[in-house]
This record gives C-alpha cells, sequence and structure tokens, in this order.
C-alpha cells in the first residue's frame, strides 16, 4: 500500500501543506480533512468584500487550476473526532479512519461565543462561510448593529456594516482598542477611524447580557448602558480546534504556553510522523522564549513548508518569518509586519495619523523591530523587506 | 503607445503605475524594462506598490508573486495571471502598448 499523508483541516494551512507535500517531491497518498463542507476558501473577505456581497463564492475560492494536479483526496464535512497514534490513523465523526504514515494537523480556530447567547436569534460570530451567509441575510435587513470587541474582525464587519447603512455600535472592554497588537498609542489612532465613518465607538465598557426573548432586542453593558439592537455581532477571539486530541498524546498548550498544539520551531509535534501548523498550533518561538499560537493568514500560507519538511525528514533551519497581518477598514488599508512588545517606541517616519495616511516604525534599543503602516503600501512594503532577509531570484 | 516616463526617472529596481482602461504597472529590472496588469488578480491591490525581486513582482498586500516576463503566478495566492503589455524604449523615453502583450509572453 503506498504511503499516506492525511491531512486534517482543509483551509489556508491544510491546501498549503496538501501543495507543499508534492512541491517537496512527495509521491505517495495525500487525504485532506475537513469538517466543513466547502472546498477551501479563504476567510479575510468573509468580513469584507464577501460580506458586503462584491466578492463571490468564486472569488474567494482558495484552489487554483494547477491544484487539481496535486491528486488529492478530500473528505470534506466529516470532522475528525481523534487521533491514535499507535495505529496512526485519525478517526472521522463518520465511524470511518484514515490510517496515515504522517499526519498534518490543521484545524484551526473557531470564534469564541458570547456565554449566554445560545439559541438568541440576530447573535453572530463570524468564522466561517456559513456564518458570513447568515451575518449577511441579517445585515440586509438594515437598522442597528452592536458590535462586540474592537479588534480587527469586529472592526472590520463594523466598516462594512456602516457601508450597508447599519447604524454600528462597536463596544470594547479594554480602554482602547488593538492595544494588543498595536500597542496604545497606534490603537488610539487606527480606532479613530470609527468615528470619521459614523460608527459609535464605546471603550473600557463590559458586557453583562443580551437582552431578547428568541431573537436579540438589545446589548446591556456592565456600566448600566442599554443599546437596543437588530444584530449582534460578537469579535472577541478564537479558540483552537484541538479538544478532538484530547486523548491522543499530543501534547497541548494551556493559556500560558500558547493554547494549541505545542510544536517545535519546525512544526514537530511531540509525536513522531505528527506535525502541526496554522491557527491550532503553537510553534516555539525563539525570539519570544515561548510557544506563540500565531493567527495570521501568512503563517498559515507559509508556515506548512517547513512542518512538511520536517514531516519529510528534511533538515534545513527554520525559516525566521517576519509576522504580518492586514486589515481593510472603511477604505483604510493598515499594515502590520515585525514583532512588537511593550516599551517598543513608535515614530512616525512618513505622513501624519491626522492625514489617515502614515508609516510608523517601531523601535526597540533604537532598531528598528516592527512597522505600522495606514494607506502606506509601497514604503510599507519596502519596510516589510528590510525586517526580513531578502533571498533573491535571478532573472 | 502610452508615453510612461523618461528611462531616467525610472530607475533599476523601481516601478511606476501608468493610468489606462486598466491601469498599467512598469518596471525596470536591471535596465529592462517590464509591463503588467497593475492590480493583482487575487484582491485589490497595486503591483507597482510591490516587492521587486528579479523577474518577479510580490503584492504588496498578500505576497502572491508574478513573474514579470509571462504575467504568470510564481506564487499564491493568486490562481490568475495578471496581463503582460509590450513595452517599447526610443529616444530615452518608456512607452507601453496596453493590450499587446510582451514578446515572449505566454
Amino acid at each position: 500500500m503506498s504511503p499516506t499523508v492525511a491531512v486534517v483541516g482543509a483551509s489556508l494551512a491544510g491546501l498549503s501543506a496538501a501543495r507543499a507535500l508534492r512541491a517537496q517531491s512527495y509521491g505517495g497518498r495525500i487525504v485532506v480533512i475537513g469538517d466543513e463542507v466547502h472546498a477551501p476558501y479563504d476567510r479575510p473577505p468573509l468580513s469584507k468584500g464577501f460580506l458586503a456581497g462584491t466578492a463571490s463564492l468564486d472569488d474567494i475560492a482558495l484552489s487554483a487550476p494547477d491544484d487539481e494536479d496535486l491528486g488529492l483526496e478530500w473528505r470534506l464535512g466529516t470532522p475528525a473526532v481523534g487521533l491514535d497514534r499507535l495505529g496512526r490513523s485519525v478517526l472521522l465523526d463518520d465511524g470511518s479512519e484514515v490510517r496515515a504514515d504522517g499526519v498534518v494537523l490543521a484545524t484551526g480556530a473557531r470564534a469564541r461565543r458570547l456565554p449566554g447567547s445560545e439559541g438568541l436569534a440576530g447573535v453572530h460570530v463570524l468564522r466561517s462561510l456559513d456564518d458570513a451567509l447568515a451575518l449577511r441575510e441579517d445585515l440586509a435587513a438594515g437598522g442597528r448593529l452592536v458590535v462586540i470587541g474592537a479588534g480587527f474582525i469586529g472592526a472590520e464587519v463594523a466598516s462594512t456594516a456602516r457601508r450597508l447603512g447599519l447604524e454600528v455600535t462597536v463596544v470594547e472592554t479594554q480602554p482602547v482598542p488593538l492595544a494588543g497588537p498595536l500597542g496604545a498609542e497606534m490603537g488610539a489612532v487606527c480606532a479613530e477611524l470609527h468615528a470619521d465613518h459614523g460608527t459609535r465607538l464605546l471603550t473600557g465598557t463590559g458586557v453583562a447580557g443580551l437582552a431578547g426573548t428568541g431573537r436579540v432586542e438589545a446589548v446591556e453593558l456592565t456600566d448600566g448602558t442599554r443599546l437596543p439592537t437588530d444584530v449582534v455581532v460578537v469579535g472577541i477571539g478564537a479558540a483552537p480546534n484541538t479538544e478532538w486530541l484530547a486523548h491522543s498524546g499530543v501534547a497541548l498548550g494551556n493559556g500560558a504556553l500558547g493554547n494549541g498544539v505545542l510544536t517545535d520551531e519546525r512544526g514537530a509535534t511531540n509525536i513522531p510522523g505528527v506535525v502541526a501548523v496554522g491557527d491550532c498550533a503553537a510553534a516555539w518561538s525563539a525570539p519570544a522564549e515561548r510557544h506563540v499560537r500565531t493567527e495570521h493568514w501568512t503563517t498559515a500560507l507559509e508556515q506548512p513548508a517547513t512542518a512538511v519538511a520536517t514531516l519529510l525528514g528534511a533538515g534545513e533551519p527554520a525559516p525566521t518569518p517576519v509576522p504580518y497581518f492586514w486589515s481593510d477598514q472603511y477604505g483604510a488599508r493598515i499594515q502590520f509586519a515585525g514583532s512588537r512588545r511593550e516599551g517598543d517606541v513608535a515614530r512616525v517616519v512618513e505622513g501624519s495619523c491626522a492625514d489617515r495616511s502614515f508609516l510608523v516604525a517601531y523601535e526597540r534599543d533604537g532598531e528598528p523591530v516592527a512597522v505600522l503602516g495606514m494607506n502606506q503600501p509601497r514604503l510599507f512594503t519596502r519596510w516589510r523587506r528590510q525586517l526580513r532577509s531578502p533571498v533573491p531570484t535571478p532573472c | 503607445m502610452i508615453p510612461v516616463c523618461p528611462t531616467t526617472a525610472l530607475p533599476p529596481g523601481e516601478a511606476i503605475r501608468v493610468e489606462a482602461d486598466e491601469p498599467i504597472a512598469v518596471f525596470n529590472v536591471d535596465g529592462d524594462f517590464y509591463a503588467i496588469d497593475d492590480t493583482c488578480t487575487h484582491q485589490d491591490a497595486s503591483l507597482a506598490d510591490g516587492w521587486l525581486d528579479g523577474c518577479a513582482v510580490e503584492c504588496p498586500l498578500h505576497a502572491s508573486c508574478f513573474d514579470l516576463r509571462t504575467g504568470k503566478v510564481s506564487g499564491p495566492p493568486a490562481k490568475i495571471p495578471v496581463r503582460t503589455h509590450r513595452v517599447v524604449v526610443q529616444d530615452g523615453m518608456v512607452y507601453v502598448q496596453p493590450g499587446t502583450p510582451a514578446d515572449g509572453a505566454a
């Protein structure tokens, strides 16, 4: 029987792993297992163009025509429920199993929900295509929207909803949105986009509960404010899909360790022949001196090549990628690259915050360690490049 | 033909965006000029703002790579190639012929 690699997870990280296997000359079977019935699709547009109705399902499909040549066996709509490490098989919820010589864990993460919101119509999270379709339908009716959480997903949904003509309020527990990724100073600058475009932003206040019977009618805040609304979107982060591995022997982190499948810098888990990539993986980071679970799209795209090399027994040193993410809100393009820590100094090196067009370098001991751009893609790209080592391609 | 700029205004390693029916990006790779559609086929971003790496340009938004000579995708997430356009250099001026593929392009 020919060797088999099971890729558990059929989103960007899983598809990238399958592509990387073939790119690295793996000739055996590749079985890609996905819990959703949909073929791989791109998630970032779900809060933007797809939610607005300007991007179609075809537009956001991840598979390229060349992917036909990969010869993948798809098991979509069948969630994995267990991993038997001795038998080397992945157990699926339909009772079947996929025996494999190597396993790539790429099960991603799911949106955290607000406790007590179950069963209340009009309350949404946004992670999957089905989530986006349901939200799109509710937004089409117009009216009022409350977004809980002013992170990137929340801000993008607010932006799209404003464009669709809804009256939008964003509620954030922290005093400043995006202070975690961008620092308080620049988080505040980016959050000004809300007011620029007629979105009300309430910070420093938590959600006490949702009111309504059958359908949500209002969001009640801890400061006593009651926000009547027609639709609620909860954007309070994501949790890795690792419960199915509970009895597998695969080492999982807890909150302090980064909360996901623990891997080394090259994607290896504690079990030989099993690697993990993407949102579900907490990879060891030498600079951070801890396991870090990264939910960036770019990580899901790039990390699988290294993990697959590990799986196939190649021994090149792990690359040191520069984390990168972007967000499109209210027509503004926000891009961030690098590793920022508290204490790094943000310095405007081009443009101005007031003009909503700037480039900010974060400096530590006088050296740039991260860069943030708003509506400065060209300059941002050059700075981002300086943060990573260039690999020139000869003509 | 659309005049782009004097050759001296587009030094090696640089790119310029040209307004046409569909915007075009013109690149100087070590003295050779290439022109392709400026808008990335993946999502809305200007390739003239991208990073030039040999004969490939990397999209500034999601790092899709396109071969400047053929317009073909050389790195995901883009799935669809960009069109190439013929570049003519005459009397120190760079021109593009929109809709005429570059010589040797597929």
